[in-house]
């Protein structure tokens, strides 16, 4: 949307699973393959500084797309760049660790996402040690600093150095991802993948996990790559959302206008059902249906089964992203054809 | 109006363990009328499903109701033997947990679990009692009922393994549902669809709905009236209107604006710094009282009592002689 390079620049990604029997009984029951589309062709930038959010219903390929980012998945194909260097065209670990340090990732689960047989000070440790960000030679000097550098850390998020000796199940939900979140801030990045965050924490908590994500974000100006399905927390903190539906994009928008303005289908009808905590008095219309099977989806537009306004060409034609204007982009022919669609949203 | 459906009188929740007596529930009163929705929130570990459970007689040892009462049509249900128990649960309480993949039996058919149910608490024979099951899945709203009878959980997505609970939950008829985090497990658009569902079938039924949840929107749309409760005790309680538009208590004032809300743009959210005391490390006094910013030094002392504050009431001591 600008023409500076973005920080991060994902373009055509894809990504499939295998889901098909084992080799013998697939060629004995003479079977196709079968593959599971989780991500199917997906472009997106970054830009440094803001929150670009990914929403949508759970199985949609959102945490796919979080996993492929930071590389714990390959992709199938499609190419992810970082301040302009395809990941693909490194091999060697050597070559990668550097990019590597630069991003990291925060957990849905704050739970599980910590070692519980190690202390907090070394779950934090952990990448200072594996990148080896001390810069003083000899074992004792370096461990000095390590010790410094996790207190601080610590001191960072809310916590207290002294808390470095504990153990993780000694600390609430709320407090555990305080701890990710240092984890995460350990190897200095410049870009955290936050894969719904704050899901797993009771509102009061979740406040307080979002404003010290965003003290974090402007004292050491981060960029967030923000999943979650929550609209009312996305519309909080992002400044550029996409929103998905089965493993693709239907729409990307600035924040104002998706939520003064959505256009896709979809957006509109995941934001009818949003509870109305306002008790404006307005009836929320349910989404009728579900998300199909994403091992055989529907052909052309997925969501025509859904969609109140999807003609023969949405069943045959799979619509891509297109320019809307300045601000959003959108994947769907009834918007290309200015398809009345008022009468079926309020 | 004459005797609510429900009344709970003072009740308490013990967890007897090695290092003492542990108490969840204190002294929490509040009552249900026939037909209502009403809402519990609060975060976890506030004692919400335990007050759920309780009434349902469901409660596991170690912990125990240890005072008050429980009445239903002015009948106490809290003392009852585990026969009578297991008779009324079902036939006059009915209940609908989180997880629907969890409260299904999975080696059983979807009909096999609701005819034994309905077979359970009436006289129906087989036939009827399928019929019956029939009609239950076809008002919950699954297509194809006739098919869907005879599948297995596994094969039912989570918005339909839902509706199918909530079948199970009225299959005789009762005069109470307990709904323990209905739509906590579900997306957002499964969770209108559901919530929808729930409100008019009870709507159609005159069923009473307890409705726990830690979800302010849930609420709002939903229910009658609402408690909040606070470490175990109810900190405010009144017409869902009120409390989330004009929350008196300073716990409910913090927790309505922490919400993020679509629309309205801020730089941070209000935060309420700390966390609820664990059940073991409760304060004395008002068991808000550390986190609270309008503490007086009578709040780590005495322990507020719920008082009349406008529309609702709210257990706090700047309320007392009728301040503020």
């Amino acid at each position: 949307m600008s023409s500076e390079t973005p920080l991060l620049k994902v373009d055509a990604v894809q990504r499939f699973f295998d889901v098909s029997k084992p080799w013998l009984n697939r060629v004995l029951a003479n079977e196709p393959k079968l593959l599971l589309k989780a991500v199917d062709d997906i472009s997106f930038s970054i830009r440094k500084g803001e929150t670009f959010s990914l929403v949508g219903e759970s199985g949609c390929g959102k945490s796919t797309v979080a996993r492929l980012i930071v590389g714990l998945y390959p992709t199938s194909s499609g190419s992810i760049e970082f301040e302009g260097t395809d990941f693909s065209t490194l091999s060697k670990r050597n070559q990668m660790a550097p990019l590597r340090r630069r991003m990291t990732m925060i957990f849905q689960d704050p739970y599980t996402s910590l070692n519980p047989r190690w202390r907090v000070r070394d779950i934090i440790a952990e990448p200072i040690r594996a990148f080896g960000l001390t810069n003083t030679g000899g074992i004792s000097g370096s461990r000095l600093q390590i010790f410094n550098r996790v207190a601080e850390l610590l001191e960072q998020v809310g916590l207290s150095a002294a808390d470095g000796d504990k153990y993780p199940h000694e600390f609430s939900g709320g407090q555990c991802q305080r701890i990710s979140i240092a984890r995460a801030l350990a190897s200095e990045p410049d870009f955290i993948v936050c894969d719904e965050p704050t899901s797993a924490l009771d509102v009061s908590v979740q406040a307080q996990i979002l404003n010290l994500m965003k003290n974090l974000q402007r004292e050491l100006e981060l960029t967030y790559l923000f999943i979650s399905h929550d609209l009312a927390v996305v519309y909080h903190v992002s400044d550029n959302i996409g929103v998905m539906y089965l493993g693709r994009l239907c729409e990307i928008a600035d924040k104002e206008t998706l939520f003064t303005n959505p256009r896709h289908p979809y957006t509109r009808m995941l934001f009818n059902a949003i509870p109305d905590i306002n008790m404006s008095g307005k009836e929320r219309i349910p989404v009728s249906g579900e998300v199909p099977n994403p091992i055989e989806p529907p052909s052309g537009c997925t969501f025509h089964p859904r969609c109140p306004i999807a003609n023969e060409r949405c069943k045959r034609e799979r619509p891509e992203l297109q320019i809307v204007d300045s601000h959003s982009q959108v994947a769907c022919h009834a918007i290309e054809e200015k398809r009345n669609m008022e009468v079926h949203f309020i | 109006m004459s005797v609510p459906l429900l009344q709970i009188n003072n009740l308490s929740i013990e967890f007897n363990t090695r290092r003492g007596n542990l108490v969840a529930v204190e002294d929490i009163s509040f009552e249900v009328a026939e037909g209502e929705i009403f809402g519990i929130v609060g975060e976890s570990g506030a004692g919400k499903s335990l007050t759920g459970k309780a009434i349902i007689g469901l409660l596991e040892a170690p912990g125990r109701i240890s005072g008050g009462k429980i009445l239903l049509n002015n009948e106490r249900i809290d003392n009852l033997p585990y026969e009578q128990m297991r008779r009324l649960r079902g036939k006059s309480i009915g209940m609908v947990f989180q997880d629907p993949l969890t409260s299904l039996n999975p080696l059983y058919t979807i009909g096999r679990q609701l005819i034994e149910t309905i077979q359970t608490h009436t006289n129906h024979t087989a036939t009827q009692a399928k019929n019956r099951a029939l009609e239950l899945l076809r008002e919950v709203g699954i297509p194809a009922a006739e098919k869907r009878i005879d599948q297995f959980p596994h094969q039912f997505s989570g918005g339909m393994r839902q509706r199918v609970v909530i079948a199970l939950a009225l299959c005789v008829n009762p005069k109470l549902i307990i709904a323990d985090e209905p739509t906590t497990a579900l997306d957002v658009s499964i969770q209108a669809q559901i919530l929808t569902l729930l409100k008019n079938l009870c709507r159609k039924h005159g069923t009473a709905v307890i409705l726990i949840t830690h979800d302010m929107g849930v609420i709002a749309e939903t229910a009658n009236r609402v408690a909040v409760m606070y470490a175990g005790k109810i900190a405010e309680i009144g017409p869902v209107r009120e409390v989330v538009q004009n929350p008196q208590h300073p716990y409910a004032q913090g927790l309505m604006a922490s919400i993020p809300v679509i629309g309205r743009k801020m730089k941070y959210l209000a935060q309420i710094d700390g966390s609820m005391p664990r059940i073991a490390e409760r304060p004395s006094g008002c068991a808000f009282h550390p986190r609270c910013p309008h503490a007086i030094e009578l709040c780590n002392k005495q322990i507020p009592e719920l008082l009349n504050k406008g529309k609702t009431k709210a257990a706090c001591l700047l309320f007392r002689n009728g301040n503020p």
